[in-house]
């Protein structure tokens, strides 16, 4: 039979999903603090200890920066928090640059995984809004990946931030029916931008094509 | 507004600067694999331009996870238990290119089913030598390769005798947001893929994309079998000159 090596199925290799028991692979410690502050994003406490070998947490920023706290909760269908999901974020800085194109020491990538609770929670800085080659400006937002158990392929979406003017004129944004839009607005409370992500259902989060 | 909505119009023609998915990715929606029947989005996806967002990604990967853990059996005091095996192969984009210098990410069982997890619970033993997580960078050829044991099959809830075929959990990122892949790769003769409900979400041909082959030449005399595994990730697509 055909297998992996065959030429003529040579294509994408297919999404399968990360299983429930991801949590010694993926996620390290760190993982979900963008400015390298605190040790937050993995599960330690789903394994023996000696068994964590993934990274320790260190600082990727060493010039104080103001930081921002980005938590939500991933619930199902049914409402219910969903405790063995993986969240990562990728993002420009504060002056709308990507890895790569700045000198800044940001990497702009993390990852968490989800409490017994549902819960993930990121410490990075907000970022600029984004300029395309083309001229098109995007406002300041973070692109989501969500996987999990029970997730044969990630959905992305995004986050964008209450309360700034540049959403008004966001091209992705705009491509959004309006009455949905409002899945993708972070709102600010007691001092934590809160973005819950609904898998399914009653105010199911935009997800999109990419 | 009008000359937004114009803009935003004119930037859904522009040539995406990755592909798309296939038609061998599964949905998000398999109800044999129960659990993505409260996991998986009712509306319809909105597709977007890829824009900057989407085809930039991740660098520094030691800096943000450390370096390469690519022999899984010389983690702790001794040797696991096990059928000692080396898997290799490359990550390629869908021309064939080799893609340089990116992580893959490894997870499994034991050789007994079992994972290193506090929720898995099921009566097979753990081994105090094997963890089961590794990490490796592609080369310049977009080559990989790690040293583990075979992991074992193992029961699960998912329906009456439900077991998972033997797998090794990959991850990758690729060049951009937009390559990010999370698959299984399966190994060759093994009865319980046909049944399997995660497996079987992707059809038939693709599905086999997913299963290695046994190699005589990656196979080491008197140490480890060898298996060889090619990942293919979303992209590039021709220049829009070529497209011309």
């Amino acid at each position: 039979m055909a297998d992996n090596q065959s030429s003529e199925l040579f294509g994408q290799t297919p999404s399968q999903t990360v299983g429930p028991f991801f949590h010694y692979g993926l996620p390290w410690k760190g993982g979900a603090d963008l400015v390298g502050a605190t040790d937050i994003g993995a599960r330690p406490d789903l394994m023996p200890e000696d068994h964590y070998l993934l990274a320790q947490p260190h600082a990727t920023v060493t010039e104080p920066v103001e930081t921002i706290t980005i938590e939500g909760v991933v619930v199902d269908g049914q409402g219910v928090p969903t405790p063995d999901v993986m969240v990562e974020i990728w993002q420009a800085d504060p002056t709308g640059r990507y890895a790569g194109e700045s000198n800044s020491g940001f990497i702009g990538f993390g990852r968490s995984s989800t409490s017994e609770a549902g819960v993930y929670r990121f410490v990075t800085v907000k970022p600029g809004a984004v300029m395309d080659s083309d001229g098109m400006i995007q406002a300041p937002h973070i692109a989501f990946s969500i996987l999990g158990r029970g997730m044969l392929k990630r959905l992305v979406t995004r986050l964008y931030f209450d309360g700034d003017v540049a959403n008004e004129s966001d091209p992705i944004l705009g491509l959004v029916p309006h009455a949905r839009r409002d899945t993708l607005i972070a709102k600010a409370r007691d001092g934590v931008w809160r973005f819950d992500i609904v898998l399914q259902g009653d105010r199911e989060t935009v997800f999109f094509d990419i | 507004m009008t000359t937004l909505s114009g803009y935003s119009r004119r930037k859904m023609t522009k040539p995406d600067t990755y592909s798309r998915e296939d038609a061998g990715q599964p949905a998000s929606l398999h109800p044999a694999y129960a659990s993505t029947v409260l996991r998986s989005p009712r509306q319809p996806l909105v597709r977007i331009p890829q824009t900057l967002t989407e085809t930039t990604g991740p660098r520094d990967w030691d800096r943000l996870m450390g370096g390469a853990m690519a022999d899984l059996t010389t983690q702790h005091a001794a040797m696991p238990q096990g059928q000692r095996i080396i898997v290799s192969g490359r990550v390629l984009d869908e021309q064939g290119h080799p893609v340089p210098h990116t992580v893959v990410e490894i997870w499994q069982a034991n050789a007994a089913g079992r994972y290193i997890h506090a929720k898995d619970q099921w009566d097979a033993p753990l081994d105090p030598n094997f963890t089961g997580a590794g990490r490796v960078i592609t080369d310049g050829e977009g080559r990989y390769r790690f040293v583990s044991v075979r992991p074992g099959a193992y029961p699960w809830g998912n329906h009456y005798n439900a077991w998972r075929p033997a797998h090794i959990h990959l991850s990758l990122l690729g060049p951009a947001f937009a390559t990010r892949l999370v698959t299984q790769m399966y190994f060759p003769d093994d009865p319980l893929i046909e049944i399997d409900p995660i497996a079987n979400a992707v059809p038939m041909p693709q599905r086999q994309r997913m299963v290695s082959r046994f190699d005589i030449a990656t196979t080491q005399p008197n140490w480890a079998l060898g298996y060889l595994f090619d990942i293919v990730l979303r992209g590039s697509l021709a220049t829009p000159m070529e497209q011309r």
